[in-house]
């Protein structure tokens, strides 16, 4: 039992993380981020590069996969999105573009680094052993642990800093903030950044365990999606309210039906599905968003 | 009334004598289009002796037909990225009758239009009320439940699928062949070619008339502000709940009839990325436009297909295309009017 739910925890500061730059982006362009697992693939590879193959300090290279995301993430957004949220008529054609980028990463990424699953050293060697309750190797403590701070300085940057005051304004009310002096264009760009470079962030931290491969993009868009669905778009508490509930439901799920074959996935899904004909803007959303 | 109906579903009154120059002019054109890709396309085929084109064309008009379905639920604000879900289910309900319960392929065509349709409703009642990408997370969720319960129910021989389904048999009424066996033609390939293409004239034909019929009107409130034409007294609830049902009902014959060419349905026969692609259709070619989704598919399709020779910066040339595309182009192919016809 206290497995399981070291487990969920553990799988949920990952989850919420994800979600968080998934949810800042959409919060503030009402951009639906495809690419976002492909920006966490390549925050993966970065850090295996410097980490795995350079033999940097891991820290290094988280810093490495940050700065790659949010230059990518900042480029983005100021040569494609931009000009296209300019000049189509709907605003659905950003999905179009973003399925496209969301591509065009995975292209990139599979010539670059090839197909094949890559991992990397461990950062911390040992595990933790509290009396056969739960056994936890301390590099997945270390990793939740470093992934729980992030989100609580990404939380106390939004909360205090101007920056992230001034994003927060442009989520609330595009018009009004521009109306009272924010620079639309700049914060867009800041925010998609920050979006991407903690996708490169989680990237970096769970290669040190789970490895990257180029072809789990998607999938991890998907659940991020989920995520994002269940805490409620564009809010950050729901975000990682989010995060935290997958992360637990999957550990619970993997646990109980192991006997059943793969129906965790089937379960989440359909749950997901009434609870949201129930509540449709999630837990903490605002109606339509 | 002064409404005329005009081209593509935009909707624009003018004089009534151009009007009607202007709709024989779109039925000759129909009847021209009609006849070329059922007969002179076939016959450019058969002399070059390309017969793998059957194949890739007989794909883009089911693709096409699936595309058109997703295409409806945007013209009422959708965006749907759950119709791969309606392909497989569409696959498997015609299959699963053919194989195991020797119903004939052209009584399971419909059926499987139909369960799509009704799961469609099930579904849609309580989804449709979202909006937005809220709409197009739980449309792309449903496609992953799909695939997932294809794998687990026992119905569906879970992850080694249905194969070996037989070709379609013959659809007599009356004693009289309208359809001849499949497996006596010597060349099957034309045989779908010809089923597909006729489906797809006519699908697009219906949602021509749909698009310019008062519910196409009424569709087109709804893609603009839903709490106005409700407060005009526009039953949104029905009117939503039959345009998805139209689509699935689109989705699950494209399906099915792709079971029986491919001759085999697996749980990853339709995955989220045809439920993407189908979606990329319609963009491409332009959401204002009815025939947006047939030209959208056709380039994607053969644009892939083409770009096979650059090995492996296939995907990487095709991205790029796109994007390029999305920035020059963000309101679809069809937008470019070299007619100067503006919207």
């Amino acid at each position: 039992m206290e497995q399981v739910i070291a487990n969920g925890l553990y799988l949920g500061a990952q989850y919420a993380l994800i979600a968080l730059g998934l949810t800042l982006i959409f919060a503030l362009m009402n951009v639906l981020n495809f690419a976002h697992g492909q920006m966490y693939v390549l925050g993966g590879f970065v850090t295996y590069v410097i980490y795995g193959q350079l033999g940097l300090p891991f820290v290094v290279a988280l810093i490495a996969s940050a700065i790659t995301l949010a230059a990518v993430g900042a480029l983005i957004e100021i040569y494609l999105f931009r000009p296209v949220i300019r000049k189509s008529h709907r605003e659905e054609s950003t999905m179009l573009l973003a399925a496209a980028i969301a591509f065009f990463l995975d292209a990139v990424i599979l010539l670059l680094f090839g197909e094949k699953q890559r991992g990397v050293p461990k950062i911390l060697d040992g595990v933790l052993n509290w009396d056969f309750r739960i056994i936890m190797p301390y590099d997945r403590i270390a990793i939740g642990v470093l992934a729980i701070l992030i989100i609580a300085a990404f939380i106390l940057y939004m909360q205090y800093s101007k920056t992230g005051r001034a994003m927060r304004a442009l989520a609330q009310d595009r018009v009004a903030a521009q109306l009272m002096g924010v620079q639309v264009d700049r914060y867009s760009m800041i925010g998609f950044a920050i979006g991407a470079m903690l996708a490169g962030v989680v990237g970096g931290l769970l290669v040190t365990i789970t490895g990257v491969n180029s072809g789990i993009g998607g999938p991890i868009s998907i659940k991020a999606f989920m995520m994002v669905m269940i805490g409620g778009a564009g809010v950050v508490s729901g975000a990682i309210a989010g995060g935290f509930i997958l992360g637990m439901a999957e550990s619970v799920g993997l646990t109980v039906f192991s006997g059943y074959g793969d129906v965790t996935y089937l379960i989440i899904f359909a749950s997901l599905m009434v609870f949201l004909a129930i509540r449709p803007q999630g837990l903490m959303g605002k109606p339509w968003g | 009334m002064g409404i005329e109906h005009n081209s593509n579903g935009g909707s624009k009154a003018k004089p009534a004598g151009s009007s009607l120059a202007a709709t024989s002019l779109k039925i000759v054109g129909a009847l021209l289009f009609a006849a070329f890709v059922l007969i002179v396309v076939p016959m450019l085929i058969n002399g070059a002796e390309r017969w793998d084109l059957y194949y890739t064309l007989t794909s883009v008009a089911l693709l096409s037909i699936a595309s058109a379905g997703v295409w409806l639920t945007f013209y009422i604000g959708r965006i749907n990225i759950g119709q791969a879900a309606y392909a497989l289910i569409g696959g498997y309900v015609s299959a699963i009758l053919v194989v195991d319960y020797g119903v004939s392929f052209w009584w399971t065509l419909p059926l499987a239009g139909l369960t799509c349709a009704a799961i469609s409703i099930f579904v849609g009642l309580p989804i449709l009320r979202l909006r937005g990408v809220y709409f197009a997370m739980v449309t792309l969720v449903f496609t992953e439940v799909a695939k997932m319960a294809a794998l687990a129910l026992p119905i569906t021989h879970g992850a080694s699928g249905i194969a070996n389904i037989p070709l379609p048999g013959a659809l007599e009424i009356f004693g009289l062949t309208l359809i001849p066996d499949f497996n006596t033609l010597e060349n099957s390939r034309y045989a779908f070619y010809i089923l597909s293409v006729t489906l797809m004239l006519l699908c697009y034909f219906m949602m021509y008339r749909l698009v310019n019929s008062r519910m196409g009107r009424l569709c087109y409130s709804l893609q603009q502000n839903e709490e106005l034409a409700s407060s005009i007294g526009v039953n949104i609830t029905y009117l939503r709940l039959v345009a998805y049902a139209i689509s699935s009902f689109l989705g699950g014959i494209g399906g099915a009839i792709f079971a029986a060419i491919s001759q085999s349905v697996y749980p990853s026969s339709f995955a989220v990325a045809d439920s993407i692609n189908f979606m990329l259709n319609c963009f491409l070619g332009g959401l204002g436009y009815v025939l947006g989704p047939m030209l959208g598919t056709f380039v994607l399709y053969f644009g892939w297909d083409w770009l096979f020779q650059t090995g492996k910066y296939q995907l990487l040339i095709f991205s790029s295309v796109l994007i390029a595309l999305m920035l020059i182009l963000p309101n679809g192919l069809l937008s470019i009017r070299l007619w100067g016809k503006k919207s």
